[in-house]
């Protein structure tokens, strides 16, 4: 079936059997194997992509009920040659170790920030709960995300 | 290994009577997608090799939680996070919240449906256990019309429910009752798994005395177990720690749990009574509003 996916805001079409993953659909576009596919049954969080500003596992998502939804990857976070504060604060500090994880755990803290912009280390720990680290990583990612909530706020201050 | 379903076809629904004739016309080599979090894990597994998939996603119709006739309707399609954060839903139940904040993770819990997991219809699953603690009925239609179903008469068997081939479950239907409480209690092995078991219940408390009680568990026994020998010992009875430490023996008594990875069967038997006991406590202390 010929399926016309928005990911990352542009139009990306392709003929593709229905059983494909949303998460093989991504990675074989040119310039987008950032979405890591990790466990494969929903558990590890490796995959995470915005679907509409959501989190979602992509590895449990068909390609073809993504059509009509606008798909963020990890790709979209830096604009314009920008970091994202999200990234920024993965990059400050150190919330990765092998890398793996990072594209779900920084998907999710982008999401979780769009909607809370003041999360507690509490609400952080939640919103990455479906996401596993295997370096164990965690307290480095919290801290990270939260460097990334308090800079957006000092941003919106000066802007 | 690459886990990729075997092939199907696939097909939006753009409407509910669109649905269902898609599920005639396809008998039961058809499947009804929402979430797909409980039905592509099993396609990849190649536990469920439906040939045609019907998505149902768009289907907004089905998807509300609001108060009608008396009682509360969920659409079959509301998801998880919808449950969880429902001011509706923790005014009356907050049951279904205890549930939803251990169901899964909340990136799960952004895709799976409550039809989904009623229709799932495995016995570890939390939310079959909160709807039969409530007395619920469900909704479900098919070519010719619709059938009311209640919650202790949908799940015949594991992994099997009263939905029929060309039918699809619509809606939850929540009685509604004055003095209600409400309450959910589980254990799991790590944060988002599947329970080692847990327990729902529900009270309504009229002049200090338990008009009626629901109790069920999850995950120790074929299907989700409705303890009903305990429900007969609550009814009529005052609201006591006594009490609810019985209803927790019946409990014990009429699970029947397997062992495995989660635990030996003394152990769930034990935890089965413990949950329920404290699930009772939880739910009238709630109806009687003296939660702390």
């Amino acid at each position: 079936m010929e399926l016309h996916l928005t990911i990352n805001g542009e139009r990306v079409t392709r003929d593709v059997e229905p059983r494909q993953l949303l998460v093989h659909y991504i990675r074989d576009t040119p310039g987008l194997t950032g979405t890591h596919w990790g466990c494969d049954t929903s558990n590890c969080g490796a995959c995470v992509v915005l679907m509409d500003g959501k989190p979602v596992k992509s590895c449990t998502i068909l390609a073809a009920m993504a059509e009509g939804h606008e798909i963020r990857t990890v790709e979209s976070l830096e604009r314009d040659g920008q970091l994202d504060p999200v990234q920024m604060g993965f990059h400050e500090l150190h919330a990765l170790h092998c890398g793996f994880c990072t594209p779900g755990m920084m998907m999710t803290a982008r999401a979780l920030l769009d909607e809370n912009p003041n999360p507690t280390d509490q609400e952080i720990r939640v919103a990455i709960s479906g996401g596993i680290c295997r370096c164990t990583g965690y307290k480095n990612i919290v801290a990270a995300i939260r460097w990334a909530a308090e800079h957006e706020a000092t941003t919106r201050q000066e802007v | 290994m690459v886990q990729t379903p075997a092939p199907f076809e696939y097909e939006r629904a753009t409407s509910v009577e669109g649905a269902i004739a898609a599920l005639g016309q396809h008998g039961s080599d058809a499947r009804i997608i929402a979430g797909g979090h409980s039905l592509l894990p099993m396609m990849k597994l190649r536990l469920a090799n439906p040939e045609y998939l019907i998505d149902i996603n768009d289907l907004d119709e089905l998807s509300y939680i609001r108060e009608e006739a008396g009682e509360i309707r969920i659409g079959a399609l509301t998801r998880h996070v919808e449950l969880l954060e429902s001011a509706l839903l923790a005014r009356h139940y907050p049951v279904f919240a205890d549930a939803e904040r251990v169901i899964a993770d909340p990136v799960v819990r952004n895709r799976g449906t409550i039809g989904g997991s009623l229709c799932q219809a495995d016995a570890a699953e939390d939310l079959s256990a909160v709807c039969s603690a409530l007395k619920a009925k469900v909704v479900i239609r098919g070519a010719d019309g619709e059938r009311v179903v209640a919650m202790d008469k949908f799940h015949i068997g594991p992994y099997m429910t009263a939905v029929g081939d060309g039918e699809m479950l619509t809606e939850v239907r929540l009685p509604l009752r004055s003095g209600a409480g409400s309450a959910h209690e589980k254990v799991e092995r790590r944060a988002g798994d599947w329970a080692i078991a847990a327990a729902s219940a529900a009270v309504w408390i009229d002049g200090g005395t338990i008009a009626e009680a629901g109790l069920a568990l999850s995950a120790v026994g074929p299907t989700t177990i409705h303890v009903t020998r305990a429900e007969e010992l609550l009814r009529g009875s005052s609201p006591s720690e006594e009490l609810f430490a019985q209803a927790g023996e019946i409990a014990s008594a009429d699970c029947s749990p397997v062992p495995d990875g989660r635990g030996p069967v003394d152990y769930k038997r034990h935890l089965a009574g413990v949950l329920a006991k404290r699930a009772l406590r939880r739910a009238t202390a709630r109806a009687l509003h003296q939660e702390a």
